[in-house]
């Protein structure tokens, strides 16, 4: 039994995370239908600007709770920085092309951003430094639960929650919802459609690097190809939800993260990663539209 | 716009640039020894580097948007030099020809080692040719074309390992594997979207390659498969020069055969059809085009293509694992056919060479490899999304009405 | 007309979501008829052809095909699009869908794919047969080019062609296929007087060569013309049918639709 709650929660955990980074994937598709397969890489992006500042902070000998605050914020701003000057490079010109080449200019964008971070730092992999500590009171449960996995849910929900009131109650959000149902309407009744659309990637790459940040000091250890798995993996629960469905990206998280979690508990953890890409696989060709999603058809 | 208005910008975004990369190429920790390093010198590169960029892709802007504006009937006038160098087939057989004699002397005035590095562009070439096929022509971006290449390699290596059998042999079969299993993934998934294609193909890319990691009693997993048998020249045991050269004029002699087939197919019905089909699904249809049926042959053409190369490679280098069937080989093969000109034959040539060879040449820029092929991807559909060689379509000549004579 | 219809629509309805777009519609079709279809924008016009061309897939409704030379009848429901074409019913579309980055001959040949065999081998062996096949596409397909009066572009691109051009060009296409039954979706849409007068002769050179036509078409003088039969549609239903004068004064049409333009 014990076994079985300890994988129910770092499959939670994982869950979470997944989600996370699939939000991404999912306003940025919802709002211009595209993948933005360079999302991984801002995840990894926001992983290593913590890992930079908390460790130079940790040398100067800052106090944990300073380094923590810092290096997720300096995280969430060097995200959303990249997330949004991605897309004014790679994403914006190529508003009205085939549909093929801004997912084309994504790969690039991707391929291009993992090995700006392999020259610019290393191949190798980086000890992450310890950024949540044992918490006492989590000792009599230690053995099922760890102190991380408690710290990421609680962060994940308030960062789920956040995102929930900035979308349904801001002006920002409702412009989003109205971008992402129809552009040109949007544009039409005033809505300045390039600004929500950076807004989007900000949002979303913020969150990515929250992820990124949960993640690495989960995971303790972090390189420049890190964003390649997680991005896939986060881009199946997008599909899995629904994509384009914000509380499908969650629900889709989660069930990834739970069902990959019990895979490798019971099963093997040999083939863990085929088990994801047969997820994407599967969902994709058998029923696109996912968990959430309502199928459409194609107007002509 | 002024200069005087686009200097400020350009001095705005490399300011904006120093900062993004700040963290990443200023400071460089060691977690180990607890040092930071301030590499102050990288912000100054960026900064310079930025506004140069930013000046350059202005001016390339401009140049795009007054071509754009004044294009009316001009498409004669956009045809490159080497369009006009190919318009007339004396000068292109010329050509063509030329080219060939230089190739085949080539191993005679060159180390072995270049004569390999050569083959490998060769073979990039027709790799980049066969999924010309299905992303340049049909449209269809397949992510996952490496997987293909490795079903070709594996077919070889354990065909060879395990029973024996010789290059030309499992040559057929490692291309046939190759586009039954092209024709397995392309049933199901052919009648996805466009994106949703791409990712599919590159999850069953990367399936492939972890089985082959993970299953070690059939693949012997991470370490690989070796002592892979050379191409035997009737029988005769070459050493290892002769082999080296042997390969390169096989591969020649592919490059000639693919050129020559692919060529055909491009003015073909069903090239027609595979065109058609890019540009625009659902009017091909209604002209009564099997969309099924004629996706389902593009991709697994093309798969057919990377099983031979595959079985070629394992042969070349008679040591296959895994790690040479990652997701950005298939990347690099994209990027050969985005630079080149989808659907151009000649622009995919000339691509693979220039992509193949310059980093083996100029060492220096090697480290950048990945990182150009990634920028090459950004700024061809940014800039130039026909490729270096667009692609032109065949013209016909109607001399009298209604008795029309053809001409390429 | 005492004979079979060579198409018979009866009951068919399509569904999106909770919008019911087409509502229990009947139409027939004769030979050698041109037949129209007319109603406001939003009405379902545009969704019938969908409907019958086997793009959307009909909630419920049968669509049955009978060719005019004592043919088979066939039902073309669950029939892919590939497969509608084939049987003889060819289409244009409203928002111009040609092959831009094909030359305006290539775009009529690619109209005959279907009425021809070529594969893999014949592109690659180029052997007899298929170069007579190519040569038959070619001369066919410039054939039509000069009936529809855009031989002297065969070799531009289908995308520098002027509006009215593209529009003749859709219609060369679908002629490629050999239909028996042209479907025609707003024709004369961005045309001027000039433009739509030689389309008036262009369709009825067509239907002189004994094809049936379904014309949707917003323009009335054009539809009042050409057609020996109209059906009017509001709101996915059909609310009226006859020869042109019965519709033009036909209370419930000129309420939902000619209100405006009751002097075409
Ligand atoms: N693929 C689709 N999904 C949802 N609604 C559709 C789709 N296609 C058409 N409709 C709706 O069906 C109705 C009829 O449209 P349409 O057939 O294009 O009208 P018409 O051609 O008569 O102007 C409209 O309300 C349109 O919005
Ligand atoms: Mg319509």
């Amino acid at each position: 039994m014990d076994y079985f709650i300890e994988l129910f929660c770092s499959g939670l955990t994982r869950g979470a995370i997944y989600a996370l980074i699939a939000l991404g994937y999912t306003m940025v598709y919802g709002i211009i239908g595209l993948i933005n397969f360079a999302h991984g890489e801002i995840y990894m992006i926001g992983a290593f600007t913590s890992f930079i500042v908390a460790t130079v902070l940790s040398i100067y000998g800052f106090p944990l709770l300073a380094i923590v605050v810092l290096a997720g914020l300096a995280a969430v701003v060097w995200s959303s920085a990249y997330g949004y000057t991605v897309e004014k490079i790679a994403y914006k010109p190529l508003r009205h092309a085939p549909r093929l080449s801004p997912l084309i200019s994504a790969i690039g964008m991707s391929i291009f951003l993992q090995n700006y971070v392999l020259l610019a730092q290393t191949s190798d992999f980086l000890p992450f430094p310890t950024l949540i500590p044992e918490f006492a009171f989590m000792e009599p449960v230690a053995h099922i639960v760890g102190s991380t996995d408690i710290v990421i849910l609680i962060t994940t929900t308030i960062m789920m929650l956040i995102l929930t009131v900035v979308i349904k109650g801001t002006k920002v959000g409702k412009a989003m919802r109205a971008t992402s149902q129809d552009r040109t309407m949007a544009m039409l009744v005033g809505i300045n459609v390039n600004r929500i659309i950076s807004v989007t990637f900000i949002i979303g790459s913020a969150l990515a690097a929250v992820g990124g940040l949960l993640i690495a000091s989960h995971i303790g250890q972090i390189n420049f190809f890190i964003g390649f798995l997680a991005g896939i993996k986060a881009f199946t629960a997008a599909v899995l939800g629904g994509i384009g469905s914000i509380p499908g990206a969650v629900l889709g998280g989660l069930v990834l993260g739970l069902t990959e979690s019990f895979a490798t508990g019971y099963v093997s953890s040999d083939y863990e990663d085929v088990f994801a890409f047969s997820l994407l696989v599967f969902i994709l060709i058998f029923k696109p539209s996912g968990l959430l999603g309502k199928a459409e058809t194609k107007k002509v | 716009m002024s200069l005087l208005k686009e200097m400020k910008k350009g001095l705005f975004t490399s300011l904006w640039f120093v900062f993004l990369t700040f963290p990443l190429m200023v400071i460089k920790v060691d977690p180990i020894e607890r040092v930071v390093r301030w590499r102050w010198e990288n912000a100054l590169y960026v900064a310079v580097g930025t506004f140069l960029m930013y000046l350059l892709v202005t001016f390339l802007m401009q140049r795009k948007n007054a071509r754009a504006a004044t294009e009316t009937e001009v498409d004669a006038d956009r045809e490159s030099f080497i369009h006009r160098l190919i318009a007339s087939p004396r000068q292109k057989y010329l050509l063509g020809g030329a080219l060939l004699a230089v190739a085949i002397a080539f191993p005679f005035f060159s180390s072995s080692y270049q004569t390999n590095v050569m083959t490998t562009a060769l073979m990039y070439v027709v790799l980049g040719l066969g999924l010309n096929i299905v992303v340049g022509m049909a449209g269809l971006l397949d992510l996952g074309y490496v997987a293909f290449y490795a079903v070709g390699a594996y077919s070889y290596a354990l065909l060879n390992h395990h029973f024996g059998l010789g290059f030309w042999a499992v040559l057929p079969i490692g291309g046939g594997l190759a586009a039954i299993f092209g024709i397995l993934l392309g049933f199901p998934v052919l009648r996805l979207r466009g994106d949703y294609l791409a990712i599919v193909t590159l999850g069953f890319g990367e399936i492939i390659r972890l089985i082959l990691e993970n299953w070690g009693e059939f693949s012997k997993g991470p370490s690989g498969i070796s002592n892979i048998s050379r191409p035997g020249l009737f029988g005769l045991e070459l050493n290892l020069d002769a082999a080296i050269i042997y390969i390169y004029y096989l591969m020649i002699l592919f490059m000639i055969v693919t050129i020559f087939i692919v060529n055909r197919l491009q003015d073909s019905r069903l090239g027609r059809a595979w065109i058609a089909l890019r540009e625009d699904e659902i009017a091909c249809q209604a002209m009564g085009i099997d969309k099924r049926k004629t996706k389902l042959v593009a991709f697994s053409l093309g798969a057919f293509w990377a099983g031979i190369i595959g079985v070629v490679f394992a042969a070349k280098t008679t040591f296959i694992n895994p790690a040479s069937f990652t997701f950005l080989e298939s990347a690099i093969i994209l990027a050969i056919v985005v630079l080149g000109g989808m659907g151009s034959i000649i622009g995919v040539i000339l691509a693979a060479l220039i992509l193949i060879l310059l980093p083996e040449y100029l060492r220096a820029l090697s480290e950048y490899r990945m990182l150009a092929f990634g920028a090459i991807l950004v700024a061809m559909m940014v800039f130039r999304p026909q490729g270096l060689i667009a692609n032109i379509r065949r013209t016909y000549i109607f001399e009298k009405e209604k008795s029309p004579a053809e001409k390429s | 007309m005492m004979d079979t219809p060579i198409l018979k629509i009866s009951g068919l309805t399509m569904d999106f979501g909770g919008i019911r777009a087409l509502n229990r519609l009947d139409l027939d079709v004769h030979a050698g008829e041109i037949v129209a279809l007319i109603g406001p924008n939003g009405a379902g016009k545009t969704t019938f052809f969908n409907c019958l061309t086997g793009i959307y897939a009909p909630t419920a409704g049968e669509i049955i095909l009978t060719p005019p030379q004592g043919g088979k009848s066939i039902s073309l429901k669950g029939l892919k699009p590939n497969q509608v074409t084939e049987k003889g019913l060819a289409r244009t579309f409203q928002n111009i869908r040609l092959f831009s980055q094909m030359t305006v001959l290539e775009n009529v040949m690619i109209g005959r794919h279907c009425r021809t065999r070529a594969f893999i081998l014949g592109a690659i062996f180029r052997n007899a047969a298929t170069r007579r096949e190519e040569r038959e596409i070619v001369e066919m397909s410039y054939a039509i080019l000069e009936k529809v009066g855009l031989a002297g572009v065969a070799n531009e691109f289908a995308k520098n062609l002027s509006y009215g051009a593209q529009r003749r060009l859709e219609i060369a296409r679908a002629l490629a296929t050999e239909p028996f039954l042209l479907l025609l979706d707003e024709p004369a849409a961005g045309m001027n007087p000039q433009e739509t007068q030689e389309l008036d002769r262009l369709i009825r050179e067509i239907s002189d060569d004994g094809l049936s036509i379904l014309l949707i078409e917003h323009d009335m003088k054009l539809v009042m013309s050409l057609s020996d039969r109209i059906f009017v549609m509001d709101y996915g239903k059909k609310i009226a049918q006859g020869v042109p004068s019965e519709i033009r004064s036909n209370p419930a049409v000129i309420k939902a639709y000619l209100g405006e333009e009751v002097d075409a």
